[in-house]
């Protein structure tokens, strides 16, 4: 499905299938991601949505079941090759769960520079340039600027999540993957949440899953639509729910099922 | 309808708790007569020279254990030297690693093992340090000691990796940060109160081993001067004078019992001390 966008693709799936033992989860999907945009990824529970998320940067290897086929081209390399660590590919295409989960054990400043420090980043200049760049970027600096050394677990859960978006920003990815961000907020922390994602996708690529319509409709420039493994529409936000093309999209978006 | 009479249910719930309650006295019962004799023979015998003295011949009164007390520091220094890294990593292994099959088999074993009675660990060590050193050694006993800690480690630290929630993992390994680093920064770091619990409590089980040491430590009425002679330790040494036939010895012997419970109750303490705040395995 072709998508007129300014800017090339950062991520291309071509026939992407996963499996986990004999139980196909993603059927053949094929997609492009464009780059500095929002693309949403909607559909019913059980459908693939957050399987095809996390095969965006393999972390649906870490179930030993899982098999996949097909491609993923990250900015036109294939993330899958037989020479690239999954570790690589992480740190250039960033997570942030549905769950926060800022580690108990260190202070806020630490969840930040966590993935920096365990990869080797030992200059401390740079460290605290990036503290406060990730924390001004996730919308977080001005409430916790005070108190950087304040174990991360004292933060309401609202900036708990905006702690694990800056955490993913402090080693620059090039890609940030949500999976239902803000599903666990109030609906306060959820409007930040969402217009913190308006604001990255000036500089980052974003996919984010999420089950709630009116928040893909709020945030997406993209959107697909997965049912049962299967990729039934892919188009911009506005055309999927406006006037989409298949009726089982119509029929989930005016919730008929799902 | 005429009013029922509950006299019979109530009896039957009366009953229940008496039977329950006459149980549980029954429970603490030898356990609180086991302190009150300690601390009624075994105060009048604590003194200075008890903590710094030597062993006397017999015959002689007086004296003290400073070697046994000392012999027992080394063997469970060396216990947690073998014991606590093959224990931790074994329970490192077991969580984060390995197929559920094998996984299944090593913890069969581990609980096996941990089963065993503890005087067949001490023929093991004395066939393989004893005979082929030609002697009873301290290395023997602290070699002992640690194997019977590696099972106990190996099992409450995988418990305790298990109660890290798998998020944490999740998230370390989604910001590009390799397995070993994860493990090690993140899901030992979280689990860290828990894992030195399972050593204490480990620790304050071997403490009071005697039976294994029979065959290894021996037992050493003067100080060992290296890891190669006999050493004495508190168990053993409350051991030999228990079976002697002198009063002083019998003293002795309440007086050293004593100063292990007091040994174990402090390790217990330390352990509720480090658990007292638990935020950290909240799942």
């Amino acid at each position: 499905m072709a998508i007129t966008s300014k800017n090339p693709p950062a991520l291309t799936a071509r026939n992407l299938s996963v499996f986990f033992g004999a139980n196909q989860v993603l059927k053949k999907i094929s997609l492009d991601i464009a780059a500095k945009a929002v693309t949403a990824i909607i559909g019913p529970s059980g459908c693939g949505k957050s399987t095809f998320l996390r095969a965006l940067n393999r972390m649906h290897e870490l179930n030993p079941e899982a098999r996949m086929e097909g491609e993923i081209r990250l900015c036109g390399e294939d993330i899958y090759a037989h020479n690239v660590e999954p570790v690589i590919v992480r740190r250039r295409v960033g997570m942030v769960f549905q769950k926060s989960n800022p580690f108990p054990t260190m202070s806020i400043s630490e969840n930040v520079t966590v993935g920096l420090r365990l990869n080797g980043m030992r200059d401390k200049k740079i460290l605290a340039e990036r503290i406060e760049q990730s924390l001004r970027m996730s919308a977080l600096w001005d409430e916790v600027k005070d108190r950087l050394h304040a174990p991360a677990i004292s933060l309401s859960g609202g900036q708990q999540q905006r702690l694990c978006i800056a955490r993913a920003l402090a080693v620059q990815p090039e890609v940030l993957l949500m999976d239902e961000p803000a599903s666990a907020l109030d609906p306060l922390a959820t409007s930040k949440i969402e217009d913190l994602i308006l604001q990255l996708k000036k500089e980052y690529t974003i996919v984010i899953v999420t089950h709630n319509m009116q928040q893909a409709a709020r945030i997406a420039d993209f959107t697909a639509f997965l049912y049962l493994g299967e990729l039934i529409e892919f188009d911009a936000t506005a055309k999927i729910f406006t006037n989409p093309a298949q009726k089982r999209t119509e029929d989930y978006l005016t919730g008929r099922f799902g | 309808m005429t009013a029922p009479n509950h006299s019979w249910r109530k009896f039957k719930n009366v009953l229940m708790q008496v039977v329950a309650g006459v149980c549980a006295i029954i429970v603490v019962t030898p356990l609180l007569l086991i302190y009150y004799h300690l601390a009624r023979f075994g105060f009048s015998s604590l003194n200075l020279a008890f903590f710094t003295h030597l062993p006397k011949p017999v015959g002689e009164l007086g004296g003290g254990m400073a070697n046994a007390l000392v012999g027992t520091f080394i063997l469970l220094i060396h216990a947690v030297i073998i014991g606590v890294p093959v224990g931790v990593l074994g329970g490192v292994y077991l969580s984060e690693y390995g197929g559920t099959r094998f996984n299944w088999w090593i913890r069969f074993t581990a609980d096996i093992i941990n089963g065993v009675p503890s005087i067949t660990w001490g023929i093991v060590v004395w066939g393989l340090l004893v005979v082929p050193m030609h002697g009873f050694s301290a290395l023997a006993g602290g070699v002992v000691l640690g194997l019977m800690m590696i099972p106990l480690v190996m099992r409450t630290t995988e418990e305790v990796l298990q109660l890290v929630p798998g998020g944490y993992r999740e998230a370390a390994l989604a910001l590009g940060i390799s397995k070993w680093k994860t493990i090690v920064q993140i899901v030992i770091r979280t689990a860290l109160k828990g894992i030195v619990t399972g050593v204490l409590l480990a620790l304050a089980r071997i403490a009071g081993e005697t039976a294994p040491l029979l065959f290894t430590a021996f037992g050493n009425l003067g100080w060992a001067h290296s890891l190669t002679e006999p050493i004495d330790t508190i168990p053993l040494l409350i051991f030999n004078y228990a079976i002697s036939p002198y009063d002083d010895w019998h003293r002795q012997a309440w007086a050293g019992a004593l100063v292990l419970l007091l040994l174990v109750l402090f390790i217990n303490v330390g352990v509720r001390f480090l658990t007292r705040d638990r935020f950290q395995l909240k799942g």
